[in-house]
């Protein structure tokens, strides 16, 4: 694993090192030489851009497939609990609280 | 230094995120619940110490994910397993594919729309906690390399490494599902 793969930044892309820093590139994590190099290989490799493009809907559906609601009574439990303790600190301090 | 009194302003907007996080982590409701109380109560008293203008996000999900490791790694009592099966790279899409190998849009198409978001949950949730906490800061959350190695304390390396193999096996878990649905494996005998 590495940032510019087995060839260096000067490298030459072909499948299997555009498969390789597949991840690197969707993630951004590439250098911009690098990057440019990786998207000229998907722009006239088919089977590269399809999994590209497979991996990139993917790792949306599993971020939109992982919210939550908060319950409103653990937004008022922190909202109470930061009270408190802001409560509590500004009373020994002895500053808060002064005309 | 950051003023306390801004606190409630600028940290409880990121509540949804940490709550969906630490639901991930702690697998239940109510340790989540837990969890994001006290990663808030720790976040106020040490927000003197947070820079401002720095990533207020990341540093909370520092405290969160450190929170978790202790409280509740500490409370178990067997190690969890701290390794995954190693699996190919486009473990799920090599597994869509047509028989010809090539892209078989239909078919993964059908399969990415066909996940639940409870299917996706359990998937992620699946994973031991250092891939499953790659994952989520990576994929659900979208911290670079740089940023989920310094919520989590460990090189940058070992952060790529966790990612790549936290997401393969998390494909083979969502296989799994798709498998179960007859979405996988045979891709032959529609034209008949």
């Amino acid at each position: 694993m590495s940032w510019e793969g087995p060839e260096g930044a000067d490298g030459e892309v072909d499948c299997r090192a555009a498969i390789d820093q597949l991840y690197h590139y969707l993630d951004g994590e590439l250098t911009e030489q690098r990057r440019r190099k990786i998207a000229e290989h998907l722009e006239y490799c088919g089977p590269c851009a399809g999994a590209a493009g497979f991996e990139a809907e993917l790792r949306q559906v599993i971020a939109d497939r992982c919210r939550d609601r908060v319950p409103d009574a653990l937004r008022e439990k922190v909202a109470a609990l930061i009270e408190e303790e802001r409560r509590q600190h500004g009373m020994a301090s002895g500053v808060e609280g002064a005309p | 230094m950051a003023d306390q009194a801004q606190f409630t302003e600028l940290a409880m907007e990121h509540m949804p995120a940490l709550y969906s996080a630490a639901l991930r982590l702690t697998r239940n409701p109510a340790d989540a619940e837990d969890l994001v109380q006290e990663t808030y109560l720790r976040a106020y008293r040490g927000f003197g110490g947070f820079t401002e203008g720095t990533n207020l996000r990341a540093w909370l999900y520092r405290i969160l994910t450190n929170t978790y490791i202790n409280a509740y790694r500490a409370a178990r009592r067997r190690p969890e397993v701290a390794d995954v099966e190693d699996v190919e790279d486009l473990y799920l899409y090599h597994r869509l594919a047509a028989p010809d190998g090539s892209s078989n849009r239909s078919a993964e198409e059908e399969a990415l729309a066909s996940f639940t978001d409870d299917e996706v949950k359990a998937a992620i949730e699946s994973l031991p906690d250092v891939f499953r906490i790659a994952v989520l800061l990576a994929d659900v959350e979208g911290f670079s390399y740089k940023e989920i190695a310094e919520i989590t304390d460990v090189p940058i390396g070992t952060v790529m490494s966790r990612i790549h193999r936290g997401r393969r096996a998390l494909q083979k878990a969502l296989h799994g599902f798709a498998e179960s649905r007859g979405l996988v494996g045979t891709a032959q005998v529609r034209s008949e």
